[in-house]
């Protein structure tokens, strides 16, 4: 069984950068003082806190449950002591604050009992994905979406092929190429599991060319499972980026997923390795998400390599652990160099969607004046979505944002290879996020012009029946005032009858 | 190294403009060099001139645009116009003529438009279609070439015969004559067959004394920007396949209405046309299918004016038409974007 591969549009040959921090084998981050847990580390809704302050928590015990369908858990990533829950600042490119449990660790590490599953085949699928939102799992390439709901493909949708996308296509990354190195077995235990709770009937492991030691690693594993005969390691060129799940899909299994709609609607899961090997975890050894490999790598850094980090430890301990000629103030990136953001602060925790931290970069964009565009095109051969970046620029900057939108705006995913090549320097993703945000308003300032327009014709409405019901009501009485008046007539003076039209046209 | 950027990406590609500019001005010295050894000394003072005057009145318009000078000079598009125009008008042109079509080129087709990157019309066919139509015997007469002169010409009578139209008692019209297109167009017209024209001195292997070389060099220069990837090759292809194509089809139906296809390769502004002036990113088309429908259409109307219609060459009216039909093509030449979605 071999995969034909297919080559997606445009793209760039980027230097990696990426034997900076493969160099030594994945290192534990020592035990912070202070651990910082946002609430919100995924897409969907924030976990809400089970715990309070001054409660003492062992490692992996739950101290914010789910709330609502899209969310998952959130625990202790160590024993120690809750200290505050409130606004914290968090990694975010607006650098806001927001809710976060803050723990004070002990230094005991005492874990909680762990429910371990010996075999997950006697478990159904629902209750392997209870466990798995349970277990706090989203999403580990970036994205943080969470883990459980693409396990569950519902009634309508059959999948047949899982995806695993190891290509890692950003330059310095190189956190699941570690970790299918060194963990190989523990990504395959995750997924049998993802397998078996998908029902898929084939899976497809994409690995870059770059990665020729993950590879050996993986086939080597996979060797050692001939009940896997239905997963396949596939070596895929190296391009960024390739390892978009879109254009991923498309090199893989030459298939594009239609406009609007997600891989399962063409029957493809998409998962990360390190997502698989949390899957693995908490199935099989009963352990919550609580830790993640970050990659710290850059010029800046002295020490770089991969470490497997508790979710919460202080970015500035990380650092300071790998030393770097950072200064205090200076910004890092968060993410890769071409899709990552910068972050200025370092009093910011580490959190399950942190997949490299990165202080300094060869080939650093300064900030230019831009020139303005000349229309050559770079832009358009470079998209792998086959864009017209260009035109799209134009519409932006002209606000005409129905033309944007004619323009495929929103199948732009960011990966910023327009903007690389552009000779005049100009910032044409930040030009695209901004039409989809104002698009976005626009939506949301419509949808609220339409409620408020509602309820302003219904309570037009409501004010006009109240009317009519008074004056029904007026009518009524009126009617019943005359009827007795004309009752107590009548009564009064039964002799003279009221003159009916008989008696008129005998008159006449 | 600090990180100014705030958003990504944070790397920077090797892709600039000046760069851009550059070396399209490099891809051109090679042509410069043969041009100047086939029509004398006159060609590299026209250059020279030519590139004066542009950053001269670059530097102007920016002034009272009120815009940045420094990036805007140093960008180097000001010099290609300038250099592009100065290799279309012929050699010993009287000073004038160059300043008027450079400064027009640069104030009435660039500026006007909003400076770099709004211009809807190339500026140096601008500044050349404006000198053709208002000078059209000066512009129509060329030097022939160094070999077929009577006397070659030197440093000291370019010099004089540019900026004061004499030299030696005679004026420039004693040196002058017509250019191999001018010749076969007129021969033609006389029921001369083109096989017959061909046969003068005037003419070489395939096109013109000179001017096939010349062309050779300017698709060399080409070449090299297709390497350097700074032009891709949609342009130039389609419109030498056009060119080939249906000055094939004319000669296959009639061998007496024009020159061979291959004389229309390598005569006139063929080539620096299909490699220098079609492939100008900003009034050409963006969209890859979009540059093979103008390229094509550059070929084609190139050709057509050179035998039907009222000048020798057409290369520069038929990149302005097409020019005018960039955003049509470029509307109907979108990619299919990822996952279907269409206009």
């Amino acid at each position: 069984m071999s995969v034909p591969l297919t080559k997606f549009p445009g793209g760039l040959k980027l230097t990696g950068h990426k034997n900076r921090s493969t160099q030594v084998p994945i290192r534990k981050t020592p035990l912070s003082k202070q651990l910082v847990l946002p609430l919100q580390q995924h897409i969907g809704a924030a976990a809400v806190p089970i715990v309070e302050v001054g409660d003492k928590v062992l490692k992996g015990q739950r101290i914010a449950h789910a709330e609502g369908h899209v969310s998952v858990c959130l625990h202790a990533p160590s024993s120690g002591v809750i200290t505050a829950i409130g606004e914290h600042a968090i990694p975010h490119p607006s650098g806001l604050s927001a809710p976060c449990i803050t723990i004070e660790t002990d230094g005991e590490e005492q874990w909680i009992e762990r429910q371990q599953i010996a075999d997950f085949r006697q478990h159904t699928a629902h209750e392997l994905r209870q466990i798995i939102r349970d277990a706090g799992i989203v999403g580990l390439g970036g994205a943080g979406f969470p883990s459980f709901i693409k396990l569950n493909p519902g009634v309508h949708h059959t999948v047949e092929t899982l995806l695993i996308n190891g290509a890692e296509c950003e330059p310095y990354i190189t956190c699941d190429d570690m970790l299918m190195r060194e963990r190989a077995e523990g990504i395959l235990d995750g997924v049998e599991i993802m397998l078996f709770a998908l029902r898929a009937s084939r899976c497809i492991l994409a690995i870059e060319d770059n990665k020729s030691e993950a590879i050996t690693a993986m086939r080597f594993a996979l060797s050692h499972r001939p009940h896997l005969s239905q997963t396949e390691i596939v070596v895929v060129p190296t391009r960024y980026p390739t390892g978009g799940e879109k254009q991923l899909i498309q090199v893989v299994t030459g298939k594009q997923i239609p406009s609007n709609k997600l891989p399962i609607d063409i029957g493809i899961v998409c998962h990360n390795p390190g997502t698989a090997y949390a899957v693995g975890r908490a199935i099989l050894h009963g352990e919550p998400l609580i830790s993640r490999i970050v990659t710290v790598t850059g010029t800046d850094v002295t020490h770089a390599g991969n470490f497997e980090t508790l979710l919460g430890t202080p970015i500035k301990d990380l650092l300071d652990f790998c030393e770097t000629k950072r200064q205090p103030d200076e910004p890092f990136i968060q993410g890769g160099p071409m899709m990552g953001y910068s972050l200025a602060g370092d009093d910011l925790p580490i959190t399950k969607t942190a997949n490299c931290i990165l202080v300094g970069v060869d080939d650093v964009a300064p900030p230019a004046q831009p020139l303005p565009c000349i229309r050559c095109g770079d832009c358009a051969e470079a998209c792998p979505v086959s864009l017209l970046p260009q035109q799209l620029y134009w519409y932006s900057r002209a606000k005409d944002f129905d033309q944007t939108r004619n323009y495929n705006l929103f199948d732009c995913i960011e990966c910023g290879c327009c903007d690389y090549v552009c000779p005049s320097k100009i910032p044409l993703v930040s030009y695209f996020r901004f039409s989809k945000t104002e698009i976005m308003n626009q939506q949301r300032e419509q949808q609220k012009a339409d409620l408020a327009r509602e309820r302003h014709e219904s309570r037009l409405a409501r004010l006009e029946r109240e009317k009519q019901e008074k004056e029904e009501r007026q009518r009524q009485r009126k009617a019943a005032l005359a009827a007795s008046k004309a009752a107590k007539a009548k009564k009064d003076s039964p002799e003279k009858p009221e003159p009916t039209d008989s008696d008129a046209k005998e008159k006449v | 190294m600090p990180i100014f950027r705030l958003s990504p990406p944070f790397l920077a590609g090797t892709n600039r403009v000046t760069l851009h500019m550059l070396q399209v001005l490099v891809a051109l010295v090679p042509e410069v060099i043969a041009m100047t050894y086939y029509f004398g000394p006159g060609v590299l003072i026209n250059v020279t001139l030519a590139v004066i005057v542009a950053l001269i009145t670059e530097a102007v318009m920016l002034k009272l645009r009120d815009r940045p000078l420094k990036p805007f000079l140093s960008d180097g598009s000001a010099a290609v116009t300038a250099v592009l125009l100065a290799l279309a008008v012929p050699p010993l042109s009287p000073w004038w003529m160059t300043v008027i079509g450079v400064t027009f080129a640069i104030i009435f087709a660039k500026h006007l438009y909003g400076g770099l990157g709004y211009n809807p019309f190339n500026p140096a066919m601008i500044g050349y279609v404006l000198l053709l139509i208002s000078f059209p015997l000066e512009m129509t007469t060329w030097l022939p070439v160094q070999s077929l002169a009577e006397q070659p010409m030197g440093w000291l009578s370019s010099l004089q015969l540019i900026f004061t139209g004499q030299f030696n008692g005679l004026d420039i019209d004693a040196y002058s004559g017509a250019t191999p297109l001018d010749a076969m167009k007129t021969q033609i017209v006389l029921d001369r067959h083109p096989e017959f024209i061909s046969s003068q001195e005037l003419f070489g292997m395939a096109g013109g004394r000179g001017w096939e070389w010349i062309n050779i060099w300017f698709a060399l220069g080409g070449i090299w920007l297709l390497y350097r990837k700074v032009i891709s090759w949609h342009v130039p292809v389609a419109m030498i396949l056009a060119l080939l194509i249906i000055s094939s089809i004319t000669t296959l139906i009639d061998p007496t209405v024009s020159g061979s296809p291959l004389f229309h390769l390598v005569s006139g502004g063929t080539m620096l046309g299909a490699f220098f002036i079609a492939t100008d990113p900003v009034s050409g088309s963006t969209t890859l299918k979009g540059r093979i429908v103008f390229g094509a259409g550059v070929g084609i109307l190139t050709y057509v004016i050179r035998i039907w219609g009222g000048y020798p060459d057409g290369v520069a009216f038929a990149v302005i038409l097409m020019n005018m039909l960039v955003p049509l093509i470029d509307y109907y030449t979108q990619p299919r974007v990822y996952g279907g979605a269409t206009r």
